[in-house]
């Protein structure tokens, strides 16, 4: 069966030194939202410019549905260009403050003249309005006259407006107010039940990838560390770093509160990335084989992928305490 | 309230000069090149309202008359240095690479020049008269407006709307006219207004040398030129004609200023 999406060995190298994607490969099906988490600065959203195309890659295979687009012209992108639609985060300067809100949900559309004649873009733009609950009336309004959350309904609506095979989404909510927020995942939500889109949803908030993803991968300084199914990643993930971020989230019931792991210091820079594990430099469990080899990315539970020597020594918190080193040729012999 | 009026004033005295470039040859009092020796160096009167100059031509018709070509030249030139400084500007910060690079060392370079020099060495190449003064004073403004459009649309180039429009699959040069230009349309507005004045100085300022419209066909610039040779006999030519450059020129700048406060996106009420 050939994924929807499927990236291959992606790289993006900026300024011949910077190694923003080193080798990101994973797939997406149909219907299907896949969250893409990390830390400010890992590259995730360089991945999501990558696959809309705004920058070039490096090197690296993107297909979509089969066709690669990695190094395909702008003019032959904009075919497909109708099946890939993007949600960017910041809803202020993702809507061009001189085009009223008609024109903004219509424009994928009259590019693709699909629309004809200021009559039909009106009609359309009132039933694309209406459908994320704001008001036909809203069509001749400027986007400053529209507060965030209402800004990023209409940078849904206009991401929809096309009927996408997928849709990128890079932090859609995370500029948003906490009360807006579930407001709007939630007919993010909608949108995707009743169109059948697939997201690849970028984030780094694990309330809301715990909520809308039906996979999660996890960066680090540009590679995919941890790549698994939600229910086994946020039972039991198997990197060190994905644990980590995972003890970071306020636990909802007191007694089910994780031992929090705390990681010191600050990413390395893309610049010099340290040799063996990337993680090495911060990771609790550190041994001398990280500083030498770097763990692939296998397979270590049912779909479940993750890149660390001592995958199968989880969880890593119960073990911090006692202050023990993990037995990794053993744990790994099975 | 100050700034009120004189916009007011400003406005009106270039609706005026509007209706007298269009309606001139009804309005003029007398012929402007007409020569009538029994009349030399007179001081305003009934039948000359502004005198009349040494060779005994009204005053006031030459004003007149010379506001045609002024005006022509001093709109027609910016207009075609804001088109071509703009395209050029918008496509260099849109595309950056190598384009960009000619483009803004030739900018540079350009800049280097006095636009008076600019102008004095193209039209010094293509010989004097009236096409090659507005192609001069045009190619002196280019790279301002290069300079101006360039950074603007840096700017804009940033902005998540451009990236949104580029994934919508909208083609670049569609991209820079529906989402570029608009977005960088008020401080090139308020600075095409600006040089409308300065062109009309330039214009002046070329004919006053002898390297504009050539007599007898007057424009402000050679009326004062011709004037300030005969100041002993009648300073009026070179007066009026002076002030009329003068009160332009005002005019286009608070106009310009004007546009500025109202196209400023922070004010704006639209």
């Amino acid at each position: 069966m050939t994924k929807l999406l499927e990236v291959t060995d992606l790289s993006k190298i900026f300024g011949g030194s910077v190694r923003a994607v080193d080798g990101v490969s994973f797939s997406l099906g149909e219907r299907e939202t896949l969250a893409l988490v990390g830390e400010s600065g890992c590259g995730k959203s360089t991945v999501s410019r990558l696959i809309l195309r705004l920058t070039d890659p490096t090197a690296g295979v993107i297909r979509f549905e089969g066709q690669d687009m990695a190094r395909m012209s702008q003019r032959a992108l904009k075919a497909i260009r109708r099946d890939i639609q993007f949600v960017f985060q910041d809803p202020f300067s993702s809507l061009d403050p001189r085009m009223t809100a008609g024109d903004i949900v219509t424009e994928p559309l009259s590019i693709h003249g699909m629309v004809k004649g200021a009559r039909q873009r009106r009609e359309t733009a009132e039933t694309l309005l209406r459908a994320v609950g704001l008001s036909a009336k809203h069509v001749d309004n400027w986007p400053r006259q529209f507060s965030g959350g209402q800004r990023q309904r209409l940078g849904i609506i206009r991401a929809f407006a096309l009927g996408p095979r997928l849709i990128v989404a890079d932090e859609p909510v995370s500029a948003l107010d906490v009360s807006v927020r579930s407001q709007v995942i939630n007919i993010l939500q909608d949108m995707q039940e009743e169109k059948g889109t697939a997201y690849l949803f970028i984030s780094h908030d694990m309330a809301t990838v715990k909520h809308i993803a039906d996979r999660v991968a996890v960066m680090y300084l540009g590679k995919i560390v941890e790549l698994a199914p939600k229910a086994s990643f946020f039972s039991a993930p198997r990197h060190p770093y994905s644990e980590a971020l995972l003890s970071a989230v306020p636990a909802s019931h007191p007694q089910k509160r994780r031992k929090r792991i705390l990681l010191q210091g600050d990413p390395p820079s893309p610049i010099r990335i340290p040799p063996g594990c990337r993680f090495h430099t911060r990771c609790p469990i550190a041994q001398d084989v990280c500083r030498r080899e770097e763990p692939a990315l296998a397979q270590v539970a049912d779909n479940h992928l993750a890149a660390c020597h001592f995958a199968q020594a989880w969880p890593i918190a119960s073990r911090l305490g006692e202050a023990m080193a993990p037995e990794p040729l053993a744990e790994l012999s099975n | 309230m100050l700034d009120r009026i004189f916009l007011y004033l400003a406005v009106g005295f270039l609706t005026l000069l509007a209706i007298v470039v269009v309606f001139g040859d009804f309005i003029q009092p007398h012929d402007p090149l007409l020569q009538n020796f029994l009349a030399r160096d007179k001081g305003p009167s009934a039948e000359y309202w502004l005198g009349t100059d040494d060779f005994g031509r009204d005053v006031f018709s030459r004003i007149l008359e010379g506001s045609r070509l002024s005006m022509t030249i001093g709109l027609a030139s910016p207009l075609i240095a804001a088109v071509i400084g703009i395209a050029m500007g918008t496509s260099a910060a849109y595309f950056g690479g190598w384009a960009e690079r000619i483009i803004t060392r030739a900018t540079d370079m350009m800049m280097s020049f006095d636009p008076l020099l600019l102008g004095v060495l193209v039209v010094a190449l293509l010989g004097p008269g009236i096409l090659n003064l507005s192609i001069a004073i045009s190619f002196a403004l280019i790279p301002s407006f290069i300079r101006l459009s360039r950074a603007s649309a840096l700017a804009v180039r940033q902005e998540a709307y451009v990236d949104a429009a580029i994934a919508m699959g909208r083609p670049s040069y569609s991209t820079i006219l529906r989402h570029v230009l608009p977005n960088i349309s008020g401080p090139l507005v308020v600075v095409t207004t600006l040089w409308v004045g300065t062109a009309i100085r330039l214009e002046a300022t070329l004919s006053f040398i002898g390297l504009g419209a050539q007599p007898p066909a007057p424009s402000w610039g050679n009326i004062v030129r011709y004037g300030v040779q005969n100041i002993f006999g009648s300073p009026l030519p070179a007066l009026f004609a002076g002030l009329a450059i003068t009160l332009t020129v005002l005019s286009f700048n608070i106009l310009g200023d004007a546009l500025r406060d109202r196209l400023d996106p922070d004010k704006a009420v639209r």
